[in-house]
């Protein structure tokens, strides 16, 4: 509860519950992880607390093995929680979902279809309402959006590295998730193209401002993409270290932000919490 | 004259109407003792200039001249380590840092040869591992390994091919500082090829860009004005360091743009649907 | 547009043909005439050799033979006989040919005599239905069985009969092995408890297999007129083949990657559809890797299983020939031996064509 309050943000304190919650998304409450050894149980996570507005980007930078992957797993559903509660607009979550939408490191495609299957086949799922033409325009749309106009019918597996992450997120957009969760997406890629898919990502993200929670290890990355970067403690037992406000205006443009005043500023922040 | 010199140095691969020319009018001075970075992304030719350096390929045009001679092999005295740390797998820590300091020291005894393998083991702190093998190892540990086997080869100049890609954020930081403690001691000539461009400036003199292929070139050069020993965390209070790096992003962020070239304007519509889900 | 034609000469596994295609649009002349040498050269020089060998090992062997027919003559029989053997062979008498490997010049002239008889034999069949078409007409309206051809099967009949027999049997593997081992792939505790079943079965010898399939056809058919010899070497071509199937397919459905496993789960798939639009295409290239070793074995065991149940096809052809000792029975099993190989070979390529169409790592295979 320190943390939260250190996080002056004014649509988390409100004196009356109401207004506190409706604003919540994404509801992280005393989240516990174990994985019992049969050297005794080992707590990745512990007394994780971490409440998500509508709207927001969070990104989680913490070093390798501090357990970020697990919490981020175990909101998607697929890994269960120990102890405590996950809870999307006041309903806990129940198993993975398509109103949590998300991006994995690698992109994950079904290599045997084309683009255009690999979107169809969650806006299939979750617009069962939808006319074929209609499903259709839809992972058009979000394709396009991520500037593969011109791939709607290559196999997923002639596309780069790079191009095939962006079918992830638009994948991931077409289903217009809740919650969009982000596992290190861009990582394997080399710093120009992961330069081109954050700009991609964020692009999509200003039109349809849909709740983000990405884990990173790329400071720089962080600071462009976030509203708020949640620094978390090495494991075993790991939680929520520091949290960090970026103030830059939205939309974000990369130069601007690297001459801003407060860039390095941020940055150094980010950089002394990681390396000590 | 150049320790290393690449003078106009084109490679095509291919001939007639299939010839694709990776790299194009290559020109690269490294001094002795120096350490230069060249920050290359996926796709941009920056294998095949290593594989050029390194011998394992001859230039189409152009000459590459290693203290005023034509590379035309590989050699002892150009050590390379690769991203995939080539270790061979059915060898222990120990033996595969023995087959390269045989290969390379024939006619020394055989006390001298296990002192120098020992020594190299020590330098990168894996004598605890010695008796290991490739699979018992992390990541972090066998890149280790392969560095010192690199060095044990006594090379004049280090070559790197992305050596730290594939490592995680905290092991790629302790191994940058290895390296350059290393490269320090006996100030050997190195040349290290990096997609981070914070890794480039955190251990290069100098940095230059290598434009995406095909038709790969290099970019103009980013000096490095920074003191060593430098110190990550104080380096970012460093005006010259936010100058230096806020140049050189700016120039890959204008490549960038130049290779995104979206012509299609097809404009799709959404249609308005509200997602069902299913619980 | 010959692009288009080397991309399908390279995809049905004729890439020799490459350099030739290339070498007559004037491209790099020298580059294609040693690619050439190597992929068509070498290739027939090498042929060649191995015909040389081979005669020069069946003149060796012939002339042992021969040496020993006549010192056996005249040690029985004395001098006048052992004269009498000597000319005999030299005039190339039929019954007193040394009788070991055969030429390849023998063995051509029996290739062409087995063509020849197939001619006669369909010219029969021809005739024969011919002649009993009105009458089996009129039999069929009594509703009588008509009349068939019960001749001696050609060399060629053999070969279908046996092609026919090995796909019956490649089918029959499919059906069993794929769905069980889908299901068996899907459930970690079906794998653990029917594995130990998998295990010994597999390395069971097609012998066995047969006189287990004989048991059970044979009480089977007992009442019916199927022909029960086909149906007992196709059931155990299928069951001796289908395991590389089985385990491929199980193999293939459980190391699905974990990441388009959880794809799969954010999207909830329901069952039906996580079966046929996740798991089977990402197992596919595994399952036609067992199924391409099933066709190969499925050929292999089908000789084996003819020859020792005498149904007909070409392994009965070979046992019989061998049994026959005719003059020319050497040489006809030699003919079989190289059809037999090259069948399979044939049926290996058109898996591995198959295969590479449906594989959509487009740049492996064998």
């Amino acid at each position: 509860m320190a943390l939260l309050s250190k996080n002056k943000r004014p649509d988390i304190i409100t004196e009356n519950g109401i207004e506190y919650t409706s604003k919540v998304m994404l509801d992280l409450q005393d989240l516990k992880k174990v994985y019992p050894t049969p050297k005794g149980d080992y707590v990745v996570l512990e007394h994780l607390n971490l409440q998500i507005m509508k709207e927001e980007f969070v990104t989680i930078i913490g070093h390798s093995g501090c357990g970020k992957t697990t919490m981020l797993s175990m909101i998607a559903g697929l890994n269960p929680i120990s102890d405590g509660r996950i809870s999307v607009l006041s309903n806990p979550i129940k198993g993975p979902g398509p109103d949590r939408g998300v991006i994995f490191q690698s992109p994950s495609l079904m290599p045997w279809l084309t683009t255009l299957e690999n979107v169809m086949l969650g806006v299939r799922q979750v617009f069962p309402q939808a006319k074929k033409k209609q499903r259709e325009d839809i992972c058009k749309y979000y394709l396009s959006k991520v500037g593969l106009e011109g791939s709607f019918y290559k196999k997923a597996s002639e596309l780069s590295q790079g191009m095939q992450q962006r079918v992830g997120i638009a994948r991931a957009f077409a289903i217009k998730p809740k919650v969009l969760l982000l596992d290190e997406p861009f990582g394997m890629l080399d710093s120009l193209t992961r330069g081109e898919l954050q700009d991609v990502l964020i692009e999509i993200w200003n039109k349809e401002k849909i709740t983000a929670v990405m884990i990173t290890h790329d400071v720089d990355e962080a600071i462009f993409l976030a509203d708020r970067v949640v620094m978390m403690t090495s494991g075993p037992r790991a939680k929520i270290g520091d949290i960090l406000d970026i103030e830059f205006k939205r939309p974000r443009s990369r130069k601007a932000i690297i001459e801003h005043n407060d860039y390095y500023k941020y940055r150094k922040h980010l950089i002394d919490f990681l390396e000590h | 004259m150049a320790y290393l010199e690449l003078n106009n140095v084109n490679k095509t691969y291919g001939k007639g109407a299939n010839a694709t020319e990776v790299l194009s009018n290559i020109n690269l001075h490294i001094e002795e003792g120096e350490f230069v970075a060249i920050v290359g992304f996926s796709g941009s030719g920056k294998t095949t200039l290593v594989n050029l350096i390194n011998g394992l390929l001859q230039p189409t045009s152009g000459e590459v001249l290693f203290k005023g001679n034509p590379i035309v092999d590989t050699s002892h005295e150009r050590g390379v380590i690769f991203q995939n740390y080539s270790l061979l797998p059915w060898l222990t820590v120990y033996q595969n840092i023995s087959v390269a300091v045989k290969e390379t020291f024939p006619k020394e005894s055989k006390q001298f040869r296990d002192e120098r393998v020992k020594e190299y083991i020590e330098m990168v702190s894996l004598t605890p591992a010695i008796n290991k093998r490739p699979k018992e190892l992390s990541g972090g540990m066998r890149q280790r390994v392969s560095i010192a086997r690199a060095l044990a080869m006594d090379p004049e100049m280090i070559i790197m091919d992305e050596p730290l890609g594939a490592l995680d954020a905290l092991t790629r930081g302790n191994l940058q500082d290895e390296i350059l403690n290393i490269w320090n001691k006996d100030k050997r000539t190195a040349l290290l090829i990096t997609n981070d461009v914070d890794e480039g400036i955190y251990m290069a003199d100098r940095i230059i860009p290598l434009r995406p292929g095909p038709n790969a070139t290099l970019g103009p050069e980013f000096k490095i004005n920074i003191e060593r020993p430098r110190d990550k965390t104080s380096l970012n209070d460093d005006p010259e360091f936010k100058k230096t790096r806020n140049g050189i992003i700016e120039y890959l962020m204008e490549i960038g743009e130049e290779r995104s070239t979206s012509t299609d304007e097809t404009e799709y519509v959404l249609p308005d649907l509200e997602p069902k889900y299913f619980d | 547009m010959s692009d288009k034609l080397i991309k399908i000469v390279r995809f049905i596994g004729l890439g020799f043909l490459e350099p030739i295609i290339r070498l007559s649009r004037g491209e790099e002349t020298k580059k294609n005439l040693t690619e050439i040498l190597k992929k068509i050269v070498a290739p027939l020089a090498s042929t060649l050799l191995f015909i040389l060998l081979w005669q020069s090992g069946a003149t060796a062997l012939y002339n042992t033979e021969a040496e020993y027919r006549i010192e056996k003559a005249f040690k029985d029989q004395g001098q006048k006989a052992a004269d009498e053997m000597t000319a005999c062979i030299e005039s190339g008498e039929v019954n007193c040919q040394p009788n070991t490997l055969p030429s390849p010049s023998q063995v051509k002239a029996s290739f062409n005599s087995l063509l020849k008889d197939h001619k006669t034999i369909s010219a029969d069949k021809k005739a024969f239905k011919e002649k009993t078409a009105d009458l089996n007409k009129k039999r069929i309206a009594e509703g009588k069985d008509p009349i068939v051809y019960t001749g001696r099967p050609s060399f060629v009949d053999q070969i279908i009969t046996s092609i026919k027999t090995v796909f019956a049997g490649f089918l029959l593997a499919i059906f069993i092995a794929v769905p069980i081992g889908v299901v068996i792939g899907l459930s970690e505790t079906l794998r653990s408890s029917i594995n130990w079943l998998i295990q010994i079965f597999k390395p069971v010898s097609p012998v066995v297999w047969l006189l287990l399939v004989f048991m059970i056809v044979k009480t089977l058919t007992k009442d019916s007129d199927a022909d029960s010899s086909f149906i007992i070497s196709f059931i155990s071509v299928g069951l001796c083949s289908m395991w590389a199937t089985l385990v491929n397919t199980v193999m293939g459905v459980s190391t699905v990657d974990k990441d388009i496993l959880n794809v799969a789960k954010v999207l909830k798939l329901g069952p039906f559809q996580k079966v046929f639009k996740v798991i089977l295409p990402s197992s596919l290239p595994l399952i036609f890797t067992g199924l391409r070793i099933t066709l190969s074995v499925a050929w292999m065991v089908l000789i084996a299983i003819e020859l020792l149940a005498q149904s007909p096809g070409l392994g009965s052809f070979v046992w019989e020939e061998f049994q026959n000792g005719a003059n020319d029975s050497n040489s006809k099993i030699i003919v079989a031996m190289f059809v037999i190989g090259i069948i399979g070979f044939l049926l290996d390529r058109i898996m591995l064509t198959i295969q590479k169409f449906v594989s959509f790592n487009k740049n492996e295979g064998a």
